[in-house]
């Protein structure tokens, strides 16, 4: 992993200088650190929680070191009085590991989960930037919710890596400099003990979890592409009784997974075994050491006993070092997608936005990564017409849509509206005039009235039931018994896919643009449905210019301009 | 919430296996512990008193640690091992059971429920095994015999660790009841919270849309940090259930110790003893203490096997068991006052449905979407069961036959074919596994998809074909059967117009009964009857 670039995740940005012509996106690199750092006020708890993870382990190593002081000296029967101190020590030690804990795991909680919050809003900030269309691989939901719970590796980060792994080397080297004071020969053999702990223990660990990932990583992707695939195609294999075929092929899958788990299940112990070693050895080299420098009476207990509280200190490594590689693959898929380039160069200083709409594109090569999709598209688009774009799937329709709604830089060619070139305006001046309805227009979790606010805040009630009208849903809604406050469910479940199309269109006549660019609003439509759709966009549009891009022109109401094709 | 789940250990042997192998290995660490207490009290005795040397209990010392290092390596092989295998037997078991419950149960949402669950909700079996389960047997396993060893040398101790023992226990549930709600809803906030991020994620281009995207990053800050406040005031009553084990521990110790030392100074006790009770003492609490830092493998792996007995438990459907299905090419079959109503939903989205299908008839079903169309085939097919009225053939109600039997009779195109990893041959050949070469090329042309390379592969879910091409499988794939009744949801739908009289004429060639679900005109016509579904008013026929 690299280390991170200083400017914040939110901040960075591709620096490729809109010179027109043809250029390549620069990937942008979000450093790990930048993704993961505490902010000002995280800072301090994040300290207070290390302190008080030392002060509660330091309790356990000094309760069992005053301890075996305390027995081995009363072993001598010597006046009470001169055991008082180590008495109300070990009491002391004793109370304080459990308080110190409880502060510590607040103080942790209270730092990570500020961390979390600063982290989500960061990469909500370069996401902004990226949306949409660096973000073209998160369309699949399952995408969207492995980045989420990569993200929430954060909190695994500062909760069960570098906090636990901080605490137990800055108490095991307080044990180790005791130790030293004691007798030097056993401090280094202790220090050698927590050495190896603190390296070969977590690299044994991770290694070992890193090599069985790796060799079931291949069936475990065959037993998900099974299970995925069988219940995808339930129904068919059910109705054409092949049931026991699919499940006998799942089976074999399965097998194979099983076995290649068995096989490496092997090194998963060596960590934690090595460690027993570690720590009991460092007891063992206190009593070999101490009886060879001829130590005896308390400060020998003390030698032999006090590297037994080491298992208590050091127990969390090998957990710690195996979660670090996964928390360590989910940073990288998290930096990965915020490195995809900028899509858009916003001008430095805007032109002011242009009074006509007339869209005029000339000779426009636009793209992702390094594919032109679109290759020498020429297009005009008088203000107030309709132009129906068709084209089949890949033949760069919804990438005329990101470039007319500047979500997108063409690579070259010319895009204007009203005379002004697109690339001299801000993408919000663009999108404040030309609107967008795509096939899958996402629908908030929350009330029709929220939805529809998003487009224009505080517009009044009326204002909505008309745009609820026109986009033929108003009865719909009126029907409803809570009415504008029906909630509409994640991703709009609770509503039909034609009405949650016809919530999505009011929301756009709401924000009452003057070009509405239309991709595939019809898609998942079935035909009747999509039919009566087109017809009633096409309708409330009015005044408005429509650009409709799709691969069934045929579905399209006949008052249209002939249409291009996009092949 | 249980401990250990008995249905785990019912369903899958190898954790039967594991449990026991566990046990042993926990007695075996047991005595170890003990061993090394012994041997560490008698050296640091032997020196501190009289000198002794300590060249044979260093000896034995070591080979104590070789075999605790080596029983800890044991037990975490075992523990992988068995966790693969149990993961394995619910694998299977959730996956047939789910098919048994049939293609109505598994719709939508649960479907990809369960492919999570199926492939990484079972991992979280994982830590539950390697580490909850067996920390588990060790608390029940370790404490007991070090209290009864530290009984022998000092009654006192051994007494005051077995008072405070079951203490931890005790009092720990006691916080997490009182605790409960908070931690609740501590869990509600957490989850409004990582739900409100996915919603704004997910909404991103429409809110940059309409120019709102630019607020959401401080919008997130802002709602992450209120929910924080309100979870760090539950976290601080939840922590004081660890807080109380810390403290317990750590405080019994201190007492024993203490005691410990002033009955040496009384000389009730000599020092050999003192030392092996003050080493055995926090063994005591130690298992203990790492169940309860293991809890959080020990929820999600509970709740991993929660879902995995909530769809074994899905009682399955009642079965017919008659196998002697009426023949279909010579016998009718019927719906009558047939209304079905999903679970979801309050209307019913079939209602007094009647059908009569002739053989050798091709019958349209036509309606607006949503009318019920694909819920007539989908009742025929025995996927959904209705509310009222039945389907018959022969005489019989087709509930009183086995399913399998039953669906002989019947080849269906789905309106969303699903079509499986591997090449258009083999998806084809799912209609009749023993079907030749020649067989699945006529079956592709009568599909209307001549120009189709069988060989060719399909990709995940049918991906590299288009969606024509796609539904053009499908058909041959039904084609291809010799069941006498064609079921076909839209099987024309990315057809042209010339493509699609073809198919419709290969259909009528075949001289099967067909009832097909049909929007376009050309489809409608061609049928010998159309039946409106959703409407009252009489249908209009071709």
């Amino acid at each position: 992993m690299s280390i991170a670039t200083r400017a914040g995740v939110a901040g960075t940005r591709a620096v490729a200088e809109a010179g027109g012509g043809p250029r390549a996106a620069e990937r942008v690199t979000v450093g790990w650190w930048a993704l993961v750092k505490p902010d000002r006020r995280a800072r301090p708890r994040l300290a207070l929680a290390v302190l008080a993870g030392v002060l509660a382990s330091g309790s356990a190593v000094a309760l069992l070191a005053t301890s075996a002081w305390l027995i081995t000296t009363a072993a001598a029967q010597p006046p009470v009085l001169i055991l008082m101190v180590a008495i109300v020590a070990v009491r002391a030690f004793g109370i304080g590991r459990g308080f110190f804990r409880y502060v510590e795991r607040l103080a942790a909680h209270d730092a990570a989960y500020r961390v979390l919050g600063e982290t989500r809003s960061r990469i909500t900030g370069r996401m902004e930037e990226l949306a949409p269309a660096g973000l073209s691989s998160l369309r699949s939901g399952d995408l969207l919710a492995r980045l989420l719970l990569d993200v929430d590796a954060v909190l695994d980060l500062w909760l069960r890596v570098v906090l636990p792994v901080l605490v137990a080397a800055v108490t095991a080297t307080a044990t180790v400099a005791l130790l030293v004071v004691l007798l030097p020969s056993a401090g280094v053999a202790v220090a050698i003990a927590v050495a190896l702990a603190c390296t070969v223990v977590p690299w044994l660990t991770a290694s070992s979890a890193r090599r069985a990932e790796r060799s079931i990583a291949g069936a475990r992707g065959d037993v998900a592409a099974a299970a995925t695939e069988t219940l995808l195609t339930a129904a068919d294999v059910v109705a054409f009784n092949a049931v026991d075929d699919v499940l006998a092929s799942f089976s074999a899958a399965d097998a194979r997974l099983a076995a290649a788990e068995r096989r490496s299940a092997w090194s998963a112990g060596l960590g934690n075994a090595l460690l027993v070693l570690c720590v009991g050895g460092a007891s063992l080299a206190g009593l070999v050491l101490g009886h060879q420098a001829a130590i005896t009476g308390p400060v020998f207990a003390v030698l032999v006993l006090t590297p037994l509280a080491l298992a208590d200190v050091l127990g969390g490594i090998p957990a710690a070092a195996q979660l670090a590689t996964r928390v360590r693959a989910s940073l990288a898929r998290v930096q990965d997608l915020l490195s995809t380039p900028t899509p858009v160069t916003e001008p430095t200083a805007a032109l002011p936005l242009p009074t006509g709409r007339e869209l005029a594109i000339k000779n426009l090569y636009a793209g992702y990564d390094d594919a032109d999709v679109l290759r020498g598209v020429d297009l005009v688009v008088p203000a107030g017409s309709r132009v129906v774009v068709t084209g089949p799937s890949g033949s760069g329709k919804s990438t005329l849509a990101a470039v007319l709604l500047r979500f997108l830089e063409p690579r070259s060619g010319q895009l204007t509206m009203g005379g002004v070139d697109l690339t001299k305006l801000h993408g919000d001046q663009v999108r404040s005039v030309v609107g967008l309805l795509t096939q899958e227009s996402h629908v908030f979790d929350t009330s029709i009235r929220e939805n529809l606010l998003l487009a224009k805040p505080g517009a009044s009630d009326l204002k909505l039931w008309k745009a609820l009208y026109r986009a033929r849903l108003g009865q719909f809604v009126d029907g409803l018994p809570q009415g504008l406050d029906t909630m509409v469910g994640e991703h709009g479940a609770r509503l039909s896919g034609g009405e949650r199309q016809r919530l999505a269109f009011a929301r756009l006549l709401l924000a009452d643009h003057d070009v509405l660019v239309l991709d595939e609003p019809t898609e998942h439509l079935d035909e009747e449905t999509a039919r009566a759709l087109l017809a009633d966009l096409f309708a409330a549009a009015g005044r408005r210019t429509v650009v409709l891009l799709t691969h069934r022109p045929d579905l399209a109401p006949h008052l249209t301009q002939p249409v291009v094709d996009l092949r | 919430m249980k401990p250990v789940d008995p249905r785990l250990l019912r369903r899958a042997r190898a954790a039967r296996v594991f449990m026991v192998g566990s046990v042993l290995i926990g007695i075996a660490t047991g005595l170890l512990i003990i061993l090394q207490a012994v041997l560490l009290a008698k050296g640091i005795a032997g020196v501190v008193l009289h000198g002794a040397d300590i060249t044979r209990v260093a000896w034995q010392l070591a080979a104590v640690l070789v075999a605790r290092a080596a029983l800890q390596w044991l037990q975490e092989v075992v523990a992988q091992r068995a966790a693969a295998a149990v993961k394995s037997t619910l694998r299977r078991q959730v996956l047939e059971h789910s098919l048994k419950l049939g293609p109505a149960w598994l719709s939508g949402e649960r479907s990809s429920a369960l492919t999570t669950l199926l492939t990484k909700g079972l991992d979280d079996l994982d830590p539950y095994f390697a580490r909850y389960l067996p920390q588990l047997v060790l608390a029940a396993t370790v404490p007991a015999g070090v209290v009864a060893w530290m009984a022998t040398g000092d009654l006192i101790a051994a007494t005051t660790v077995l008072v405070t023992l079951p203490l931890i226990p005790v009092f720990m549930a006691l916080v997490g009841w009182a605790t409960q709600a908070h931690s609740r809803r501590r869990q509600h906030a957490l989850a409004v919270l990582a739900h409100h991020f996915a919603d704004v994620v997910a909404g991103l281009p429409t809110l940059k849309l309409f120019g709102r995207a630019k607020a959401q990053a401080a919008a997130v800050r802002r709602v992450t940090d209120q929910h924080r406040v309100a979870s760090m005031a539950s976290l601080r009553l939840a922590f004081l259930s660890s807080f109380v084990l810390e403290l317990l521990a750590s405080i019994s110790v201190a007492l024993v110790a203490v005691g410990v030392g002033l009955r040496l100074v009384e000389g009730k006790l000599g020092l050999e003893t003192a030392l092996l009770v003050l080493i055995l003492a926090p063994e005591a609490y130690l298992p203990l203490r790492q169940v309860g830092a293991n809890f959080h493998a020990s929820a999600d792996g509970v709740a991993a096997s929660e879902e995995v007995f909530r769809v074994l438990e899905t009682p399955l459907p009642e079965r017919g068991e008659r196998s002697d299905v009426p023949d279909l090419r010579v016998t009718s079959l019927h719906l009558h006052d047939v209304t079905v109503r999903y679970p979801d939903r309050d209307e019913p989205v079939l209602r007094d449905f009647d059908l009569d299908l002739w053989p050798g008839e091709v019958v349209a079903l036509a309606g607006p979407s949503g009318a019920g169309k694909s819920t007539v085939i989908a009742t025929i097919l025995g996927f959904v069961v209705p509310e009222g009225g039945v389907v018959v053939a022969g005489g019989s109600a087709a509930d009183e036959f086995a399913p399998e039997r039953w669906r002989e009779q019947f080849a269906w195109v789905p309106q969303r074919p699903g079509l499986r990893l591997g090449s258009i041959a083999d998806n084809v050949r799912l209609g009749r596994p023993d079907a030749s070469d020649y067989d699945v090329l006529r079956a592709l042309a009568a599909a209307g998809a001549p120009e189709l390379d069988p060989a060719k592969a399909v990709g995940e879910g049918g991906q590299l074909l288009s969606g024509g091409q796609r539904r053009r499988v499908a058909l041959a794939r039904a084609l291809i059967t010799e069941a006498p009744v064609l079921l076909l949801d839209e099987p024309t739908a990315g057809l042209d117009a010339s493509s699609e009289a073809a198919v419709v004429a290969n259909l009528r060639a075949t001289g099967r009964t067909v009832l097909l679900v049909a929007h376009r005109p050309a489809l409608l016509a061609a049928a010998d009857r159309v039946v409106e579904v959703g409407r009252v008013e009489s249908l209009v026929t071709a």
